[in-house]
């Protein structure tokens, strides 16, 4: 077995790839604190089809760096569903799932009328669970994730306490002067940017699932805020590696196998917790 | 001049006028009660107060050094916090926030406040607690903390024992009055109008219109705070049944 991942470390794809893949998780993870707290866990779920719905559009036009449409469209996305859900006349929840399956929708009815693909359920398929372009990352990808993780986690080094304030109580935090609204922006445009990003490790359909497990596993156990964002990216970095490695050895799909790390890391997690509160 | 003052002011949102010419001042030391019934334009009132909104007319001045962002809030709890796993010592000193700027931590200076303001509602052993495990009266304390840590002159309060049993309501609003007497100006938004007259000294009456403001033994006097204190005292009668 070591032989066997001796031999994949050889591969600079192979190191490119579970870089790129820990990055991303610690990178969601901490969104996902926030995200989860404030009620918005279905926006990863809403963006990756905004961004699966680009995609699309990208291919049928055939542009060769997708990032190009992709990433601005889920960033308008993001900022929409974000504002949206403060005031909206339509329900949040229900403007999320409405532009959610109708990008996926027409997302797939582009690549379908107009793609040139011979294999389109292959592509979709591969666009929607990430299956193998995540061993496909080339050197670009991988700094243009060093960049995003740098500012990601600068950005909670920095206004954690603003960050902390603002999703506990957003009128005490505007009230007391902190733009509220700048720092929800900030997190949309980033949470947008981590989805984009992510689709290529685990593909858009499970995306939601890398911003979620970690967050929720930890606030079963933790108890104050600072523990809930440390656990939440141990937790994160922890799965994405063993789930890379499994896939690995095993030869399953990096993205489910990750995300079934994390499902067995939240069932131990919620074990613990109802042992914790019977003692 | 006063603290707050509040000239014709009309408020809204979209577009439709909830409440106008609204007249008051608060001066540094008060206890005003604003009552109404829901849907008057309290809460709206608490947010153009606090700044979130924009009155659709007149204006508020803030005088005697208060500035807007030193109000000390209270709100009201939302879900979102009922859950949301923090330490009672993350959320009281994230009052501290409108003094911080853009530093990135919390200055010593700052955590002593924090601390003073815990001792000094009695929830300093809750410190590394966690808020969702509190019960209510605990939470509204810590709440009230935090408030503290924003401001060492005015604490405005939207319902502050909303939810609470009636013991640790008494306790709470005589921590209030604690407070008051510490020479602190309370605003608070209640419809608990026997409380209003128990311990505030001024009292504003809004149903869309202001229908009264003044000090509260003037308003003892109007129509409407007669016909509120008979409620008060059929409600008190009542009660003495009960207890039969």
């Amino acid at each position: 077995m070591i032989d066997k991942l001796a031999l994949y470390f050889e591969y600079p794809f192979v190191k490119y790839a579970l870089l790129v893949g820990v990055l991303i998780a610690l990178c969601s993870s901490l969104l996902g604190v926030t995200l989860v707290l404030k009620r918005f866990s279905f926006i990863g779920d809403g963006l990756s089809h905004v961004a699966f719905g680009a995609m699309a559009v990208a291919a049928v036009l055939n542009i060769t760096n997708q990032m190009l449409i992709v990433l601005p469209i889920t960033v308008v996305a993001a900022v929409l569903l974000l504002r949206g859900s403060q005031n909206a006349k339509i329900k949040g929840d229900a403007s999320l799932a409405m532009i959610s399956v109708g990008a996926l929708a027409i997302g797939y009815l582009l690549l379908n009328v107009f793609s040139t693909s011979t294999n389109i359920a292959g592509d979709v398929c591969t666009t929607l669970f990430g299956s193998t372009s995540i061993l496909t990352l080339n050197i670009t990808d991988v700094w243009l994730c060093i960049g995003m993780s740098v500012v990601v986690l600068g950005m909670f080094t920095f206004f954690y306490h603003k960050i902390f304030a603002v999703t506990f109580d957003e009128n005490f935090a505007k009230a007391t002067g902190i733009k509220a609204d700048r720092y929800n922006l900030m997190i949309a445009i980033i949470t947008a940017t981590v989805i984009v990003l992510a689709m290529k490790l685990v593909g858009s359909l499970l995306i939601s699932a890398l911003i979620i497990f970690p967050a929720i596993s930890a606030m079963r156990v933790f108890k104050s805020f600072r523990l809930v964002m440390i656990a939440s990216a141990v937790i994160a970095v922890v799965c994405a590696l063993a789930g890379m490695l499994i896939s690995i050895l095993a030869a399953t799909p990096v993205g489910a196998t990750i995300v079934a790390v994390n499902i067995v890391v939240f069932a131990i997690f919620s074990v613990i917790s109802a042992i914790v509160l019977k003692l | 001049m006063s603290q707050l003052k509040c000239s014709d002011v009309s408020l809204g949102y979209e577009g439709r006028t909830i409440i106008k010419h609204l007249n008051f001042e608060v001066n540094a030391g008060d206890y005003l009660c604003i009552v109404g019934e829901n849907g008057t334009g309290k809460s709206t009132l608490i947010k153009t107060l606090l700044g979130l909104r924009q009155p659709l007319e007149g204006n508020i001045e803030f005088g005697e050094e208060l500035k807007p962002t030193e109000i000390g809030y209270l709100p009201q709890q939302t879900m979102v916090q009922r859950d949301f796993p923090a330490s009672v010592w993350e959320v009281v000193l994230s009052g501290n926030l409108n003094k911080s700027g853009f530093r990135p931590f919390y200055s010593k200076e700052e955590k002593e406040r924090a601390e003073a303001n815990m001792c000094k509602l009695g929830i300093e052993d809750f410190k590394k607690r966690c808020y969702r495990d509190l019960s209510g009266g605990q939470q509204q304390r810590v709440l009230l903390a935090r408030a503290l840590c924003a401001t060492g002159k005015m604490l405005l309060l939207d319902e502050p024992v909303a939810g609470l049993d009636p013991k640790i309501t008494v306790e709470m609003y005589e921590l209030i009055q604690k407070l008051n007497e510490e020479g602190i100006t309370i605003i608070m938004v209640s419809h608990d109008m026997a409380a209003a007259c128990n311990y505030a000294d001024h009292i504003l009456h809004i149903a869309h219109k202001p229908l009264f403001f003044g000090t509260k033994e003037e308003y003892l006097k109007t129509e409407t705070g007669k016909a509120f204190t008979e409620l008060v005292k059929m409600e008190a009668l009542g009660d003495d049944e009960d207890d039969r």
